[in-house]
């Protein structure tokens, strides 16, 4: 080991080991691409639903359907989340990577897995959505490219864990690991679980798909492929959480309200928010309901209150940091007060409430057994993981790349005036995609459905009400805004690489990352400013939106027909 | 000492909660409590619980056991594909096929009274959407899904299908007439 | 300040040593959801009758 090098960020002091370094720029780059990519995929898709414009054919409609769900949910992702990993532990640890070859290995697993799924599905063969349900067939490379993918993260998941390992050996930390690494360490046990899961069942399919076993049974399928497709976006969930707090730590200095609560919180996703799986087999044949009621409540609904909790601390610990610093006035000057002109920012609590009021609530509800029979495989559920990944999830890793490029690539950010508007065109644009696709997902819309019109039926036709067009229509003028949106950052992020100015070892003239908040200050005023009442309000108007919106879906439920 | 340190205290596990914290999380807990009560509750008082009976079938015993439900019950002929109207007596099974990329036969049920569906497909999968009803569900080659509807409102419904089954999945629409 | 004395000594509680063990937690975090959810749906699947 020659090699072992370090460079101190003058602007953070965090210490980069030279592999974590290009592996971490390596890996935002492959990730950005593979948004691009899916990102216009998601037009044609937007453009296509909108049955006024109607854009695409029903062949290349599904074939780019595919495409995008596999980009944007799969491989955008995951390339984030591993580069995620890698800088929870090597850099917020301050050691070297464990095993940085092995780490280069995964990442080319991976580059390799994405380009050959892409070529594989552009070619048209292989339209199986990303569900790819059996006994409907793929061609055996469309199954061997997420097989080498998901390889290429579970070795990046052990590059993860091994350099725990390291940074503990070597003592470069004190007690315990800082709260956001533990976030990305629930994120790493959820991945590890979800692609043992997609092994278990992706090989028997490809075997199956080379003529090799007989049969794969479609329910056992369904079972095994969603511990897979479900527990993929609770790796998402738990990576945008320990995002939301490092952004919180970098532009406020806040420090956890309690570190107890929230590592507690964390552990009920690690043992609980994997079973939601069973989201997806609610009306399902075959599974009790005994099974379907346990596990859609993720035991009891401990990991729902587990992202309620963190729906308090993140911005609570904001909030208990401005006031420390002096924005103690009434309830809410301490949000006032927050740089709403910092994409950072902006991004962060734009996905902290998106993926609260819009995903979360909807997501428990329809996970009710009985008021799944309303919306399963209807567009409310496209609509609904629109708020959670891509409000959620996407807008709070864009957030954090704003922050990341001039650390890692030492490039000033280009265009700032249109980075300061990007976060709140994507995420409102994302927002009525989301919104709207519910709505016309509430009207019965079916999803992955090229023509709702019935045009080529020869006459038998139903008549979907006036309202759920225009909700396609105003999900297809939402798209538009939001892929400009999408298409902002991607032009931002690249231009900074390639014609950002360059900051070499200087120190830039703004202050990159907040001193944290010393116990002294949080003391000033008798300690009061742990008290939040800001943050309460916001989270009792929360509490009673999600039970009105339960209810009502109950009632719903109640008028259709007599089920048994 | 932020997020993105260590904590600051060695034994943070025995430092208090805040009461804002403290608040909340019984809150929460409570209204889970709430939400884990309603399903098994709706089991009891509600009257939409999907049944859960399956048996493993095969492709040809299910369209062979739909084609005597035919036999036995047709009344007429239908539509432009020309589909058997079949109207089983009050209380009676009902079996409908999903293939690709239709749905056999046109039934035709009486509002009030309830029917045992027998559900298979006889290929991929599909999902069973009876439109405006909004009711929807998965379904699985060689399983035989069994569960009562009581239709509660006469009119002409459709059952669209909404799990993606291959190029023709947007042509597979089928009907069900409820009467008085 | 007895609150922080106490946070600073003494015994590391059993909740915080699981909490410091990524690799037990990868277990847990395996296991349970390989029991509740795998384990328990395909023994269902597996044991549906034959028509």
């Amino acid at each position: 080991m020659a090699t072992t090098t370090f460079r101190t960020c003058p602007d953070t002091g965090l210490k980069f080991f030279n592999s974590t370094e290009n592996l971490l720029k390596a890996n935002a780059v492959a990730a950005v691409v593979f948004l691009l990519v899916g990102g216009l995929h998601g037009l044609l898709v937007g453009m296509t639903r909108w049955q006024a414009v109607h854009l695409l054919g029903a062949e290349d409609f599904y074939m780019v359907l595919t495409a995008h769900g596999l980009n944007v949910l799969i491989f955008w992702i995951i390339f984030f989340e591993i580069a995620v990993l890698y800088f929870a532990s090597s850099v917020l640890l301050g050691c070297r990577l464990a095993t940085p070859k092995w780490a280069w290995a995964g990442f080319a697993l991976m580059v390799i897995g994405a380009v050959m799924n892409n070529v594989v599905v552009l070619q048209g063969n292989a339209s199986v959505m990303m569900t790819s349900y059996a006994p409907m067939e793929a061609p055996p490379l469309f199954y061997l490219s997420l097989i080498l993918f998901a390889v290429g993260a579970l070795i990046g998941c052990f590059v993860f864990f091994g350099t725990l390992v390291v940074a503990k050996n070597d003592k470069t930390y004190e007690g315990s690991v800082p709260l956001v690494t533990f976030g990305a360490i629930t994120a790493a046990i959820i991945a590890v679980f979800t692609i043992v899961s997609g092994a278990i069942i992706l090989i028997p399919t490809l075997l199956w798909s080379l003529g090799l076993v007989g049969e794969i049974d479609a329910l056992a399928y369904r079972l095994i492929w969603w511990a897979f497709g479900h527990s993929s976006q609770q790796i998402n969930v738990s990576a945008h959480v320990a995002v939301w707090y490092a952004i919180a730590a970098i532009l406020f200095g806040a420090k956890p309200l309690s570190e107890k609560v929230s590592r507690t919180a964390f552990l009920m996703y690690i043992l609980f928010l994997q079973i939601a799986s069973a989201h997806h087999l609610l009306v399902d044949p075959g599974v009790s309901s005994n099974f379907k009621m346990f596990n859609t409540s993720y035991a009891m609904y401990l990991a729902v209150m587990a992202s309620m909790v963190h729906g308090l601390t993140v911005p609570g610990s904001i909030e208990a940091a401005q006031r420390a610093r002096g924005h103690s006035a009434g309830l809410f000057t301490w949000l006032r007060k927050a740089p709403w002109g910092n994409p950072t920012f902006s991004g962060m609590f734009i996905s902290l409430v998106g993926f609260g009021f819009l995903g979360g609530i909807t997501g428990v509800v329809m996970g009710a057994e009985q008021i799944n029979l309303l919306v399963h495989n209807t567009l409310y559920v496209p609509g609904h993981f629109h708020a959670t990944v891509v409000v959620g999830t996407t807008l709070a890793f864009m957030a954090l790349t704003y922050w990341l490029v001039p650390v890692l690539f030492r490039r000033e950010i280009v265009m700032k005036g249109l980075a300061k508007w990007q976060p709140y065109l994507f995420g409102l644009g994302m927002s009525g995609v989301s919104l709207f696709l519910m709505g016309a997902g509430t009207l019965g819309v079916p999803r992955r459905h090229w023509d709702i019109g019935f045009a080529a039926t020869g006459g038998i036709t139903h008549d979907f009400p006036a309202a759920a067009y225009t909700m396609l229509a105003l999900n297809g003028l939402s798209v538009i805004v939001a892929v400009i949106g999408g298409a902002a950052f991607c032009v931002i992020i690249v231009g900074s690489l390639l014609f950002g100015r360059k900051l070499g070892d200087q120190k830039m003239s703004e202050q990159w990352i907040a001193d944290p908040v010393t116990d002294e200050e949080y003391s000033a005023n008798g300690g009061s400013a742990f008290a939040i009442p800001g943050t309460v309000v916001l989270a009792m108007v929360f509490f009673v939106s999600f039970a009105l919106y339960y209810f009502i879906n109950w009632k719903y439920l109640a008028e259709t027909w007599g089920i048994s | 000492m932020s997020s993105l340190s260590p904590p600051a205290k060695k034994l943070w596990w025995k430092e208090p909660i805040h009461k804002s914290e403290l608040l909340w999380i019984s809150l929460v807990f409570v209204w889970g409590l709430v939400m884990t009560f309603m399903m098994p509750y709706w089991h009891v008082v509600g009257k939409q619980n999907l049944g859960t009976d399956t048996y493993k079938t095969t492709p040809k015993a299910f369209q062979a056991a739909t084609e005597a439900f035919v036999e036995k019950y047709e009344v007429r002929k239908e539509g432009p594909r020309n589909y058997p109207v079949v109207a089983p007596p009050a209380g009676g099974d009902v079996y409908l096929i999903a293939r690709l990329w239709d749905w056999w036969p046109i039934v035709e049920l009486k509002k009030g009274e309830t029917y045992r569906f027998h559900l298979s497909s006889l290929d991929w999968q599909h999902g069973f959407s009876l439109q405006p009803a909004n009711i929807n569900i998965q379904v699985v080659p060689n399983y035989e899904h069994v569960f009562n509807l009581t239709p509660n409102e006469t009119g002409e419904y459709s059952v669209i299908c909404n799990e993606y089954c291959g190029v023709g999945h947007h042509l597979m629409i089928g009907k069900i007439h409820v009467v008085d | 300040m007895s609150d922080q004395d106490q946070a600073d000594s003494g015994e590391v509680p059993m909740m915080q040593k699981l909490l410091d063990n990524p690799f037990l937690l990868l277990f847990l975090g395996v296991a349970s959801p390989a029991l509740l959810y795998l384990v328990w749906g395909l023994a269902e699947i597996f044991t549906i009758p034959v028509r």
